[in-house]
């Protein structure tokens, strides 16, 4: 290592690679509040060290570029500048706040934007434009009329205002990122950071997203912005530079001075001579054979490619004919159809109109065969982030049949040509995009297909690798004669395709060589012949108002500083931000919704009709040895009670136990021999009465029934032969059955099936709301937001509460009407209770999804802490009252039991609110710990 | 074929590393095949057991308090004596689910010959203790009575008596069948999330369909879910069931448990497919999980594991016969407690086997219009 960084003047790093003996006038030592202080930060994630000892110094009011391959650290450092991921070493004061403090960054919060990388990540698909904006408004503390005011401004300022009504999922990549920048910007920052905010979005877009930063930044020129990029050029715009390469800061002062002191004319360049000397290589430009059509059938023909998805059509009457051995680009903005187009030719979507064809033959879903010809990589990282990057390419060769030796051989030369030596034993998940991709398309290659068909293979990927990449296609197209099928928004990369198609919309716009377009649009460049083929299609659709115009009017900052609402307003204002964004998406999601509230009805009415105590069908046999008077007159008595239902005879005692044992019969009557002269002899004969006993329960009853029928039929043989008792039971035993006289099943059930549907349909309502934010990544607007934990918790609580009263709601109407339950007590206090039971059932989820790490495992998880004590420990079929141990104490510690309290209380014993003062003091305390739970299994920062 | 099971083989292992790496998820199965099942086996008590009970004592008399000494574990607690008002509202409050009410000079009336009455009041909502508590109450009471009585009763003198012996559970422990009900529940619940969570989160990660564009069909992808998943949970339900139950539990298996484990085989099968055609329902996992809620609660009330199957409406017993879970419950409780041979389960076994068959295809059919839809 040529040096690890030292600090030469205050707050300034220069690694060992560089000298800068003169520099220029560095700006004064940042006062507090100032600008931004980075003083000896490291970072790991588990043994991995993405920041090693890294020290900057900037200043505010500036625009400043942080420029670097991927993997270098680059986000890390963003990261912990905008106080989202918590700082392990050093400190960095943003702005003069400290970030290690909680309550000075908390404070600073509201003052920064965080742009986090990835189209769209910290959207909400199914938001409109506007409902996006307005809850990053509602976030900051906004009043309405600011809000409207400043949305307003803000759509009109990045040419949204025609469409705020588009779901944010409908929106093309480089309009996604600009509602991320108006959400970004909605709370007038001080300062804004955008991780790589132009990656996988078109030429146009790109050009319209830097206008719209710099009109932005025009008007509040005290605004500091922080943008990381992994485009050279496009880092040249930027005042300030932070250069950075394994963990390290490479350089970091003005652009002007860095390439004045590295002598190059590009940013490229300069960076390429500030890497250390055995880094440097690798980097000259390489030529590419001209394309000769070795013959035959194209290998790819579209004709009149059409595919609909209900009434949207993505991709509209598309041809081409790709030759073998071509390279084949394809360029077009974000969700043009595109990525569509080419699922269709792997047979991973089926055709609506239209045919395509791959070396002839049309494209069938089924046909394993073709799939052997065909390396694909989607766009999205498609491999599993749990198996490591070996393990990866080892089922991928395997899957396309490779022995498991060659597999081996394959997987080792794969390692090597891209460059994933360093990382075969690591899991994808924590690697940077770039290496992502690289494995991927190390993937698609694994079995040398004659076809590889990329979409947008270099998303993301930085320009070392990029080149590297490239240099591997073209020696696969020329050397191996595979025919190239590609994606891009990279104008270099579609440069070097021998033929490339420009998309817009589902329509392909034209199709040549890079020269062919250039000159057919007398344009200068590629991206210039691009852009005016795009202009051109817009021109009638009125999609993409270009940023600008619209921004001529009165500066937006200029509304004044606002501070967000303090105090419990406050508080509360921020919460209904996150429950009211939680309530559309649910509004929205009419299945969801469905599920919600048809669920527990369905689970009502299927209990009520199926639950059931009264024993009615005890299938009995005989084996009757003594077949006399006395002994049938026995049987008769069984065939007449309305319990029990008479099955064969059996002919002795072995086959009446293999009947019981077969589970043919509940009850075998075994009559000895001679009982009838044994009875009348007063010799005291026994019946054996065998009982199946496989359900304990079933077994007890059916004992009981048979002691009441014999005892019936003694009466009856006693009163025959005149035998009359004499006396009356000296004592008159008076059962009295109170609450529900009629003993009636579905009276003592409705209340318990109220109360176990709205302990496993709630909990599992809000099971995900944490951990699927988690794994989508939406969790970040947490993190970078001056809202707690506390105020996200209650607002992913509240609508769910709601939508669970109206299944509660349901649920009590169906009881009362077609169930034929009445509700003996009082309406309200049934439904205090169950409005926090609600709250206790949603909290529990909450507390679940807190603290699991998978989605899968929350589900799993609230469905077993619900069902086995809301089953077994509430007083469900068994009281809570007869449990002993720790039986008793789940029944007791678990909300649902102390429901069931209310419910039945309520329906069957119509008692009021006063006895269930506890049951409500029980059930807002589990409330509370849940939540309290939940916040604490939370953190506010990533790791 | 073999290439197909070379392939279903790859993306077994691959199920398996997937499942190492969520730790919450392993020590969540660990969980309801041990602990689960010992508090649920312990702590519940389908027959009258440990039954609440107080007596209003307004006689004070020696019987009075005989009476309540003769009320005893393990058919009920020791009785508390309490007045009326506050019986009421143990009652109400669901404390208590029987209230003896021995009136002012019942052992004098009693005595006398004057036919005094006892009041036994019973909380009939606890369907499960109210109709045996009260003649196993009745059966208490009329014994210290009798003996009470001055002159024996000449009762109604049996000419004969019975010898009741309760088969395959001679002491009717709770424990011995809801040890073995709560795995079939917990495999039940497990397979329908486990699988089709599983489905579901490669949808999302979009590893499906890279899946789909290699030589990879849709039920090979199917295949190795189900297998790998469902292997995990059929080992653990079978040490459970021999660890926990057998062995800790003491609770005796009767029949032969190759036979029980084929079944346990075919019925993780069975809804594992189950929740892999739930989830090519699903859009998205929230809604897989509400939609997973009802069908395994449904399954469960109607399995035969909650209340008898024979005691539910005819009607509803003959759409029972053909689910899954009921003939499992079924061919389960025939073969550990009565310790039945393949010529009594063949049928239950058929329909698990048919319905697999059946869930399978369903989810095969959907697979790749669920693919569509994503697009």
């Amino acid at each position: 290592m040529a040096g690890r960084p030292r600090r030469s003047a205050p707050g300034r790093a220069v690694s060992g690679a560089v000298s800068v003996p003169d520099a220029p006038a560095v700006p004064p030592p940042a006062a507090p509040g100032a600008g931004i202080r980075v003083e000896n930060v490291g970072h790991c994630y588990g043994k991995t060290e993405a920041l090693r000892d890294v020290s900057v110094d900037l200043p505010a009011g500036t625009t400043i570029g942080v420029i670097g391959p991927d993997g270098v650290g680059k986000s890390t450092l963003l990261g912990l500048i905008a106080g989202v991921r918590r700082l392990q070493g050093g400190r960095v004061l943003t702005l003069g706040c400290d970030m290690a403090d909680r309550r000075e960054r908390e404070a600073f919060l509201s003052r920064v934007a965080f742009m986090p990388q990835g189209l769209g990540k910290n959207l909400y698909p199914t938001l409109s434009v506007r409902e996006n904006i307005d809850f990053f408004a509602r976030l900051f503390g906004l009043d309405a009329r600011t809000r409207a005011a400043r949305i307003g401004q803000l759509l009109e300022a990045t040419g949204l205002a025609p469409f705020p009504d588009r779901p944010a999922a409908q929106l093309s990549g480089g309009m996604k990122q600009k509602v991320s920048l108006c959400c970004a910007l909605v709370h007038d920052p001080d300062l804004v950071i955008l991780d790589e905010p132009t990656t996988g979005v078109d030429p146009l877009s790109r050009r319209q997203f830097w206008t719209l930063v710099d009109q932005l930044r025009a008007r509040r020129p005290g605004m500091t912005v922080i943008v990381s990029t992994a485009y050279m050029e496009e880092a040249e715009r930027f005042e300030w530079l932070v250069a950075m390469n394994d963990g390290q800061v490479l350089a970091c002062d003005r652009t002007e001075a860095i390439l004045r002191r590295t002598g190059r004319a590009t940013l490229e360049d300069a960076y390429i001579s500030l890497l250390p000397e055995a880094e440097r290589a690798g980097a000259s430009a390489f030529s590419i054979p001209p394309y000769r059509d070795p013959g035959g059938a194209p290998a790819i023909e579209a004709d009149g490619l059409t595919k609909q998805f209900g009434r949207f059509v993505a991709v509209d009457h598309v041809s081409f004919h790709i030759g073998r051995g071509e390279i084949f680009g394809f360029l077009g903005s974000n969700g043009c159809g595109k990525s569509t187009t080419m699922k269709m030719l792997t047979g991973l979507l089926d055709v609506s109109a239209g045919s395509a064809k791959v070396f002839g033959k049309p494209v069938r879903a089924g046909d394993l065969e073709s799939r052997m010809d065909i390396g694909y990589m989607s766009q999205a990282f498609s491999l599993y982030e749990e198996l490591t990057v070996r393990q990866n390419l080892i089922l991928q060769a395997r899957l396309f049949r490779f022995s498991a030796g060659e597999a081996e051989t394959r997987v080792r030369a794969a390692l090597a040509d891209f460059a994933l030596e360093g990382v075969a034993d690591l899991r994808p998940a924590g690697l940077p995009l770039g290496i992502r991709q690289r494995l991927q398309l190390a993937a698609a290659c694994i079995n040398d297909p004659s076809i590889l068909i990329l979409d947008e293979p270099t998303s993301g990927v930085d320009p070392a690798a990029r080149e590297m990449f490239w240099k591997h296609l073209v020696a696969l197209s020329r050397e191996k004669q595979v025919t190239i099928f590609v994606s891009t928004h990279f104008m270099n990369e579609a440069a070097r395709c021998d033929r490339i198609s420009f998309m817009h919309r589902g329509r392909v716009l034209a199709v040549g060589t890079p020269d062919e377009l250039v000159q057919a649009r007398h344009a200068a460049t590629l991206e210039d012949a691009f852009v005016a083929y795009l202009e051109e299609a817009m021109a009638g659709d009125r999609e993409n108002v270009p940023a600008g115009e619209a921004a001529a009017g009165p500066a937006v900052a200029a509304s004044g500083r606002h501070g967000p609402a303090t105090g419990l307003r406050g508080w509360v204002a921020r919460a209904y931000a996150f429950g009211r964004r939680e309530a559309v998406e649910l509004m929205r999601d009419r299945l969801r919704l469905l599920f919600a509230v048809g669920g527990p009805a369905v689970l009502l009415l299927i209990a009520a009709f199926s639950i059931s105590f009264d024993i009615n069908t005890v299938r009995f046999t005989v084996c009757d040895h003594d077949r006399t008077q006395a002994s049938r007159e026995l049987v008769e008595q069984f065939r007449g009670s309305r319990y029990f239902v008479e099955r064969a005879a059996s002919p002795d005692s072995a086959t009446l136990e293999e009947r019981l044992r077969r589970g043919e019969v509940d009850i075998g009557i075994d009559i000895p021999v001679a009982f009838g002269r044994d009875v009348a002899a007063g010799r005291d004969p026994a019946i054996g009465l065998a009982i199946d006993g496989a359900v304990p329960f079933l077994g007890a009853n059916i004992r009981s029934y048979a002691q009441g029928v014999v005892m019936q039929a003694v009466l009856t043989m006693m009163r025959e032969k005149g035998v009359v008792r004499t006396e009356a039971a000296p004592v008159q035993i008076l059962p009295r059955f109170v609450y529900n006289q009629e003993f009636r099943s579905v009276y003592a059930m409705t209340p318990g099936t109220i109360m176990l549907a709205l302990i496993l349909i709630p909990t599992m309502l809000t099971a995900l709301g944490v951990v699927r934010e988690k794994e989508i990544g939406s969790i970040i607007n947490l993190y970078a937001s001056p809202a707690t934990v506390g105020q996200y918790l209650v607002g992913k609580q509240v609508p769910y509460v709601l939508v669970a009263l109206v299944a509660y709601l349901v649920l009590v109407l169906l009881s009362v009407t077609l169930l034929g339950v009445p509700l003996k007590g009082s309406f309200l206090a049934l439904s205090f209770g169950a409005l926090l039971y609600l709250f206790a059932a949603t909290g529990l989820g909450l507390l679940v999804s807190a603290f699991t790490t998978s989605q899968v495992a929350a589900i799993f998880g609230a469905a077993l802490i619900c069902l086995i004590p809301g089953v077994n420990f509430s007083g469900l079929l068994y009281p809570v009252s007869t449990l002993s141990g720790l039986g008793y104490g789940v029944g007791m510690g678990f909300p649902a039991g102390w429901f069931q309290i209310i419910s039945l209380g309520s329906f069957t014993k119509g008692v009021g609110a006063a006895t269930f003062v506890t049951a409500y003091l029980v059930l807002a305390v589990s409330a509370v710990v849940c939540m309290l739970g939940a916040r604490l299994m939370i953190r506010k920062q990533e790791r | 074929m073999r290439r197909w099971w070379i392939t279903v083989g790859l993306l077994c292992r691959k199920e398996a590393v997937s499942l190492r790496r969520d730790g919450v998820l392993l020590g969540l199965i660990v969980f309801a095949f041990t602990a689960a099942i010992l508090v649920v086996a312990n702590g519940v008590k389908a027959e009258v057991s440990h039954a609440t009970i107080a007596f209003i004592d307004e006689d004070r008399s020696t019987l009075s308090r005989q009476l309540r000494e003769d009320v005893q574990e393990p058919y009920f607690q020791t009785p508390v004596v309490v007045d009326r008002e506050t019986a009421r509202e143990r009652l109400d409050r669901g404390t208590l689910i029987f209230v003896v009410d021995v009136p002012p000079r019942f052992e004098a009336d009693l005595l006398a010959g004057r036919m005094p009455s006892l009041d036994v009041q019973v909380d009939a909502t606890a369907m499960t203790q109210a109709g045996l508590g009260v003649v196993y109450l009745q059966s208490i009471f009329l014994n210290r009575i009798a003996e009470a009585m001055p002159r024996p009763v000449a009762g109604p003198a049996l000419p004969f008596h019975l010898v009741p012996r309760i088969r395959f559970n001679p002491n009717a422990e709770s424990a011995w069948f809801s040890s073995v009900m709560q795995i079939v529940t917990n495999v039940t619940v497990l397979s329908i999330i486990l699988v089709g969570a599983a489905v579901i989160r490669e949808r999302e990660h979009g590893t499906i369909e890279h899946l789909l564009v290699l030589p990879v069909s849709a039920s090979e992808i199917a295949v190795a879910k189900i297998v790998a998943n469902g292997l995990v949970i059929f080992v653990a339900a079978l040490l459970s069931l021999l660890l926990v139950v057998h062995v800790w539990l003491g609770v005796p298996l009767a029949g032969s448990l190759a036979l029980f484990a084929l079944c346990l085989f075919a019925y993780v099968i069975a809804v594992s497919a189950l929740g892999m055609m739930l989830a090519t329902v699903a859009p998205a996992m929230p809604q897989f999980g509400l939609l997973a809620v009802p069908v395994y609660a449904v399954a469960y009330l109607l399995s035969g594991a909650a209340t008898p199957v024979a005691n539910m409406p005819s009607l509803l017993q003959a759409v029972i016969g053909v689910l899954p879970t009921t003939q499992f419950v079924s061919l389960t409780q025939s073969i550990l407690y009565r310790g039945a041979g393949l010529e009594t389960v063949w049928l239950p076994l058929l329909v698990i086997v048919v319905s697999a068959v059946l869930f399978l295809l369903t989810a095969l059919v959907r697979f790749r219009s669920m693919l569509a839809r994503q697009g």
